[in-house]
């Protein structure tokens, strides 16, 4: 995992999110064993506890479960990593359609470039 | 054991008519990694100094671990000063033998196997060693104790970032998980991501205590970035540098 991190937000939430993408990336395949709090801490170089509440996080999103003490695994429920999946590609559209729309394309003015991006690949 | 680790109530301390530290009230947890930052002669180093032991305040009380400071609050505290203190003849094996005669918590096959890790060979003498491998010796003296409080003055200044980083990471993983690690700097940027907490010291006085997470939710920025604001020299009138 490369971790990186911006300076606008806290950087738990950037763990947070970049652990989700290894999970829907399949970087961490359903039900295997995440690595524990301390020895991410040092991989990303962060604080345990900035790495703990990324940890609970993950937990209260559904997408790991476990204990402190036993060590966290990835779910099996595929639902949920689909759910998550789609949540990510909606924000994707989202700052994709702010960008069309700084530049003046809007509504079907901003589908059309979607659509000739489409048509290529 | 205490829930509060440190704490300090209107500390005062001058020298002569300079004051070096006003009026400060701090309570520091534990199992926390807390930056001290502020600009050179903001008395960063004066009061790590009183937590020591090395210095006495002027006015106001300090408590660790509920202890006035004394016998047993030294026992506790791991310091690593802003200069070297060694007798550059010695080998850092000699300061391992000093260290385990000094303090009964002194975990010298920690300190080797630390050694090992920054690449510093334990058998040369201080003399032969260049100034940030010297560095690094204090620091495996220092964080080879299992302290309750680990006082850090300034210990990443003299080494080069990729060294930076390897300092930081002995930190982050040798340091006791019911201790707490203050670490005095002005190098943010480089130690930002593993503070928990932060203290702004501005001409003796704390302007802000607060953890990295809220300082960067509330302000939408850096502690670093903020820390520049807060602390921008400002010109003087008139004057064209």
């Amino acid at each position: 995992m490369d971790w990186q991190f911006t300076d606008d937000r806290p950087i738990w939430q950037q763990i947070t999110e970049q652990l989700t993408m290894g999970i829907l990336r399949g970087e961490y395949p359903p039900g295997e064993r995440l690595p524990g709090v301390r020895e991410l801490a040092a991989q990303a170089g962060v604080n345990p506890n900035t790495m703990q509440r990324a940890m609970a996080q993950l937990e209260a999103d559904g997408l790991a479960a476990g204990s402190r003490t036993a060590g966290r695994t990835v779910t099996r429920d595929q639902a949920v990593i689909e759910a998550a999946a789609r949540a990510r590609a909606r924000e994707a559209v989202v700052r994709c359609l702010r960008v069309l729309e700084e530049l003046g394309y809007s509504g079907e003015k901003a589908l059309v470039f979607v659509k000739e991006e489409l048509d290529h690949a | 054991m205490h829930d509060t680790l440190v704490a300090c109530t209107a500390l005062t301390k001058r020298y002569g008519s300079k004051t070096a530290l006003s009026g400060v009230n701090l309570e520091l947890g534990r199992g926390r990694i807390v930056g001290l930052l502020g600009p050179n002669g903001s008395g960063k180093t004066t009061l790590i100094k009183i937590l020591t032991g090395l210095l006495q305040p002027t006015e106001g009380a300090v408590l660790v671990d509920g202890q006035g400071v004394g016998p047993y609050t030294k026992s506790v505290i791991s310091y690593l000063p802003d200069r070297m203190y060694f007798a550059d003849w010695m080998k850092a094996t000699d300061l391992f033998d000093l260290f385990s005669d000094f303090y009964r918590d002194f975990d010298r096959t920690r300190a080797m196997s630390m050694c090992a890790s920054l690449g510093v060979t334990p058998s040369d003498r201080l003399k032969s060693m260049s100034k940030g491998t010297k560095e690094k010796v204090q620091l495996v003296l220092v964080m080879a104790r299992r302290a309750q409080l680990y006082l850090l003055d300034e210990p990443i200044a003299g080494v080069d970032p990729a060294a930076r980083d390897f300092i930081l990471n002995t930190i982050l993983t040798n340091y006791n998980e019911e201790g707490t690690v203050l670490i005095s700097t002005h190098l943010i940027s480089d130690i930002e991501k593993v503070l928990d907490e932060v203290i702004f010291l501005k001409e003796g006085q704390i302007t802000l205590h607060d953890t990295v997470d809220s300082i960067r939710e509330r302000e939408g920025k850096s502690v670093d970035a903020l820390f520049r604001e807060v602390f921008r020299a400002h010109n003087v009138e008139g004057g064209a540098f």
